[in-house]
């Protein structure tokens, strides 16, 4: 059986690849796929304490186990708010590019105080 | 090693790899097509992890959806072109990677020590036996977890009429 550590380094591995091209991209379509490789990370470890460290609640429904699935309905909520946050990033994207007709991070300074 | 160890390395190895190529290829729709691979063996260690639902799932919305955003989104403004957004210095590349190296060993030292020492976890097998995780899921939407699914659904709303607003070059 694989070990549960097995699953938790896969996961800390790519969300530090995440992290690692947030900071270093300059392109920010790029940026954006890094933050949704650092969401699913996250979703991995979900799933992976959601099979291996069940939580079981007091108040099931008819002992069913549905109680167990937390982890599964976290990543449900976390793949929607991924989607929205997606479709409301690219289009601020298409929207400074279209007031500046490059996209780079390092030059998207407009909103300095 | 048994079959499930062996599946469970290579496919890890090509996450890793894939993981890798997102941040190292210049262009950026080679990133896009690894992080495509990489959302889809993704989607293999869910089928393993028992939860098929969110397998079928990261399949849709990752790879039909919001892949195909980011590639229609590349395309259109082809940002895609190596000379365009070449990364700057070693320096920058040199801090991120020991900033992120120690994030990263900080993560591990503090999770994987108390993770190896619980010891008598449940058998998996146990646990979900029996169960199709279409219907728990769907059962648990609806009623344990029906609050959250609500406000989800207004979320989903305000980005709908939030990109078309941005979209709109005249509101």
């Amino acid at each position: 059986m694989v070990p549960l550590s097995g699953y938790l380094t896969l996961s800390a591995i790519l969300f530090t690849i995440g992290v690692i091209g947030v900071i270093i991209k300059r392109n920010p379509i790029v940026v954006f796929m890094c933050i949704e490789l650092m969401l699913n990370a996250v979703n991995l470890t979900f799933l992976a304490f959601a099979r291996y460290h069940p939580a079981p609640l007091a108040h099931d429904l008819a002992g069913r186990t549905e109680v167990y699935l937390a982890g599964q309905m976290y990543v449900v909520f976390v793949m929607a708010v991924a989607a929205a946050e997606v479709a409301v990033g690219l289009g601020i994207i298409m929207a400074i590019f279209r007031l500046r007709k490059k996209v780079d991070v390092d030059d998207m300074n407009i909103l300095r105080g | 090693m048994t079959s499930d160890l062996f599946v469970f390395w290579t496919l890890a190895v090509i996450s890793v790899f894939t993981g890798v190529a997102v941040i190292a290829t210049k262009s950026a729709i080679r990133s896009a097509l690894a992080l495509v691979v990489n959302f889809f063996i993704l989607a293999m260690f869910y089928f393993l992890l028992g939860s098929q639902l969110l397998g079928i799932v990261q399949i849709f919305v990752y790879l039909g959806a919001i892949m195909v955003l980011f590639l229609f989104c590349i395309m259109l403004l082809r940002v895609g072109h190596a000379e365009q957004l070449t990364e700057t210095g070693g320096l920058k590349l040199a801090g991120a990677g020991a900033l992120s190296f120690a994030f990263l060993a900080l993560l591990m030292s503090q999770v994987l020590e108390p993770v190896s020492r619980t010891a008598n976890l449940p058998d998996p097998q146990s646990v979900h036996a029996g169960v199709s995780t279409v219907e728990a899921v769907g059962a648990g939407l609806f009623t344990r977890w029906a609050f959250p699914f609500e406000v989800t659904s207004v979320l989903l709303l305000v980005g709908i009429v939030g990109s078309i607003l941005l979209a709109k070059r005249r509101v």
